[in-house]
């Protein structure tokens, strides 16, 4: 597989084991590229949520979850034991599936990451709300109610919200998990464009289960099935001339 | 780098805390049971059971008139208090549902659950005790029911409400009159939960010793005679506890442990129910 | 309603016996306050209602009443039990819910509410026989010896430790509703969906920071009903504290002391009240009681739902 872009992800041979012993990934190994989109698509419990939240180690959050295998980003390991958790988090965002705002102000919602950072000046507190709010486009619709409850915000807005709070700290990689399937085509389109500009400036990889979004939006595309990764390679490649007999009668509708 | 180790010694500190907190509350709370179980299992022989007080300062006898006496209590308490709990319950779960006067009902309710209920007590020595010249078993058992009533009813409508609509709407499409759909069809969907409800207000009145006091009074004779005071084990404990006999306070400690043990089956049984009925909770 | 056929008569007997049964809360509650009301006319009449609040009298001989020296206890008993009890409740249901295994949580769970039920008088006797040497033979000596010298903070200690006293009340009290808020508290706690916990996490939030600022501002107003629900228990808790209080009538400071409240005057008094005025002033102590915890418990109810609704 050739490309000029750099890779930022190195996944190789991992397998990813639940409590109750599921092999719920099963030896995957693919490149992650620097300011690309990568999509994940397959039909549900296929593992590419799983996959997903390997790479910031969300997992790990529950006890008797089990890794094997390399992520490397950058190089390094992040499945390494001596991973700091907190600091890997901190470089990579995640957008959930349903908008997940945090009960406090929309400035505090945004301000959050950043004040874990150490970050306690007001001016420059509000400088980066107000930057991370512009970048979503949400500048406009909430300026004038910043300090208001996040409840009041529509669910569109409460997703946009949710990914200035991700870009907010900067990070260098973002996750989205189906980040639209609660949504509205109307607000599905501006996040697709939102994904579009982000793709610039970060690294983004995105799990969805609607193939036209995973066409459209990215670059990218990795196909799962039971756990195991059936196809990745360039999206124009996937959706026209897709190599194995399998990814080809999933993105065409004769599945199952 | 600096600025996430000290986060992490504080959230590891704070966390800490609520670590100790939780050892500190489970060690006072074990030592409670753990003292209650020693001390009462002693005298939890057949003696206790089966006799009745000794004369004051003579060693032996038991607490057969506490018990049995506490058992008509509640008994007759729960037979006046879950009949009219469990109808209005199901007036505003089934007849009034959502509008103002079920909501009125709903937190006057949660507010009864919750009054001192030793103004129970005054307020039935004042309308049965005082006009009656005497107290009695029936006072005793009123002032039970009068706390079980917001109880019965509150558990009812939840679990009234519980019942899905569409099970009503498919009695009432056969024809059956709202009375019938309601005790032949809703009742039986909420029966597991209705029950235990009921077990958990026998359980809350059982351990009740305040509204006692000045309602059944307290008696050291045997009698199943409603119209006279009446012993229960609660109200014999505060008066054996504060007497300074060491054979009292052993029937103390072992009523106390009788009635621990009750109530701590009563409320297993109502969990075991509620787990068999509704699936893992 | 108004048909001759049978099946419509059981219906509309139905519905009037359960109209009936719904309506016998507001009976009963008009009820109380109407019967302590009249009941305490007497007392009323003689030291008028705001008089009564007020005065520190309790001096049977005398007839002189007053409600102070036990609204005095109460409320410093109730003060110092929830100081006490909702720091390790929250502590408890935090980590219950959020800090302990899976495995854990279930049983934790059962046990602190088969503690909630156990009744009060067991925590009593336990405090009488028990907690109260332990307090007078160590406990308290040691405060004295600590706190006993030191200026100001020599009021608090002062007196001779029986462990009949304030210190020993309010611990009993604390440890009975200890498992009643960490109860309420931890079924708030359960209820912040984990997705939103796990976007504070994806942030690269510590433990504490996610339930700092994500868990507890979720539950706040549920954790808040349950304080006050609890307080509400621990103001007209009887026999829990009736053992180790004294029910001396008299306003202290020191925590050694022994002082009274509403309920164990009413506990201790009610039935040896040999005159008119002084059944009355009881039943005067028993209303104001009563019209405390009912403000009290349904203005929570109120607040909460009027919070929910606005969320």
């Amino acid at each position: 597989m050739k490309s000029k872009l750099k890779i930022k992800i190195d996944v190789s041979g991992l397998n990813f084991y639940y409590p109750n012993g599921t092999h719920a990934l099963k030896g995957i190994t693919l490149p992650i590229h620097e300011n690309a989109v990568t999509a994940f698509i397959g039909p549900s419990g296929c593992g590419k949520t799983t996959f997903l939240r390997c790479f910031n180690r969300m997992h790990d959050l529950y006890h008797g979850n089990r890794y094997e295998g390399e992520i490397r980003m950058d190089g390094n390991n992040i499945l390494a034991g001596d991973t700091d958790l907190m600091t890997l988090r901190s470089t990579i965002g995640m957008v959930f599936q349903k908008p997940t705002p945090f009960p406090m102000s929309i400035f505090d919602n945004i301000a959050f990451g950043l004040r874990l950072k150490g970050i306690k000046n007001k001016t420059e507190l509000l400088g980066r709300v107000e930057k991370a709010l512009k970048d979503t486009s949400l500048w406009d619709e909430t300026c004038d109610r910043i300090m208001q409850s996040s409840q009041d915000l529509s669910g569109g807005q409460q997703q946009r919200l949710c990914i200035a709070r991700a870009i907010a700290v900067e990070p260098e990689t973002i996750l989205f998990d189906e980040p639209c399937s609660a949504l509205d085509p109307i607000s599905t389109g501006r996040i697709e464009d939102l994904i579009a500009e982000l793709k610039e400036n970060y690294t983004i990889v995105m799990v969805t289960h609607n193939m036209q979004q995973a066409a459209r939006v990215s670059e990218y595309t990795g196909f799962f099935m039971m756990g195991e990764l059936i196809e990745f390679n360039k999206t124009t490649k996937i959706f026209t001339a897709p190599e194995k007999k399998l990814t080809e009668s999933y993105i065409t509708g004769r599945f199952g | 780098m600096n600025i996430i180790t000290s986060r992490k010694i504080k959230s590891f500190l704070v966390l800490s805390l609520c670590v100790g907190a939780t050892l500190l509350g489970f060690f006072w709370l074990f030592f409670i049971l753990i003292d209650v179980i020693v001390q009462g299992v002693g005298a939890l022989g057949p003696d206790f059971f089966f006799n009745d007080p000794a004369p004051v300062g003579m060693a032996g006898g038991g607490l057969r008139n506490a018990l049995i006496g506490q058992l008509i209590i509640v008994l007759v308490a729960t037979l006046i208090g879950v009949p009219v709990g469990l109808l209005g319950g199901t007036f505003i779960a089934e007849y009034c549902r959502g509008t103002s006067y079920a909501r009125v009902i709903g937190v006057l309710s949660d507010t009864m659950v919750s009054v001192p209920s030793i103004v129970v007590g005054t307020f039935i020595y004042a309308i049965l005790v005082k006009p009656l010249g005497h107290f009695s078993g029936w006072a005793g058992s009123v002032a039970l029911a009068v706390i079980m009533i917001p109880v019965v009813l509150r558990t009812t409508e939840d679990m009234l409400k519980l019942v899905p609509w569409s099970l009503r709407e498919a009695a009432f499409a056969l024809g059956a009159p709202t009375y019938k759909v309601i005790f032949k069809v809703t009742y039986r969907g909420a029966s597991a939960g209705i029950l235990t409800g009921i077990l958990l207000a026998i359980s809350r009145i059982v351990g009740e010793t305040a509204p006692l006091l000045f309602t059944s009074f307290n008696s050291p004779y045997f009698s199943t005679n409603m119209n006279e005071p009446m012993a229960s084990l609660t109200v014999t404990i505060f008066q054996y506890a504060m007497g300074p006999y060491a054979s009292w306070h052993a029937q103390a400690w072992a009523a106390s442990l009788l009635i621990a043990l009750f109530i701590l089956g009563l409320t297993l049984t109502g969990r075991f129910i509620i787990r068999w009925k509704y699936g893992e909770r | 309603m108004a048909s001759h056929n049978n099946k419509d008569i059981t219906g509309t007997a139905v519905y009037i016996m359960t109209a009936v049964a719904s309506l016998s809360i507001i009976a009963l509650i008009l009820g109380i306050f109407y019967t302590l009301f009249v009941q305490s006319s007497l007392a009323i009449g003689k030291f008028g209602f705001f008089g009564f609040l007020f005065s520190t009298d309790w001096d049977p001989v005398r007839e002189l009443f007053g409600a102070a020296t036990a609204l005095f206890g109460t409320i410093l008993i109730t003060f110092l039990a929830m100081v006490m009890a909702v720091p390790v409740a929250i502590g408890i249901a935090i980590f219950i819910s959020e800090l302990s295994p899976n495995f854990f949580k279930g049983p934790a769970g059962v046990a602190i509410e088969l503690l909630a039920a156990i009744p009060s008088i067991v925590y009593g006797m336990w405090g009488l026989f028990t907690l109260a040497p332990i307090m007078s033979d160590y406990v308290e000596p040691a405060l004295q010896a600590t706190f006993g010298r030191l200026p100001v903070l020599e009021i608090f200690f002062a007196g001779t430790p029986l462990g009949i006293d304030i210190l020993t009340a309010s611990i009993i009290l604390a440890i009975m509703i200890i498992p009643f808020t960490a109860s309420i508290s931890r079924d708030a706690f359960n209820l912040t969906p984990s997705v939103v916990k796990e976007s504070a996490y994806g942030l690269g939030a510590t433990k504490w920071e996610v339930i700092r600022n994500v868990v507890l501002p979720n539950a706040r107003i549920s954790v808040l009903g349950g304080i006050i629900l609890s307080l509400g228990r621990a103001v007209g808790e009887t026999m829990a504290v009736a053992f180790v209080l004294g029910g001396a009538h008299k306003i202290s400071w020191s925590l050694l002391d022994m002082v009274s409240t509403i309920t164990v005057t009413l506990a201790n008094e009610f039935t040896e009240a040999d005159t008119d005025m002084y059944l009355s002033s009881l039943y005067l102590l028993a209303l104001i009681l009563f019209i405390f915890s009912f403000i009290l418990l349904a203005g929570a109810r109120l607040f909460v739902m009027r919070s929910e609704r606005k969320v």
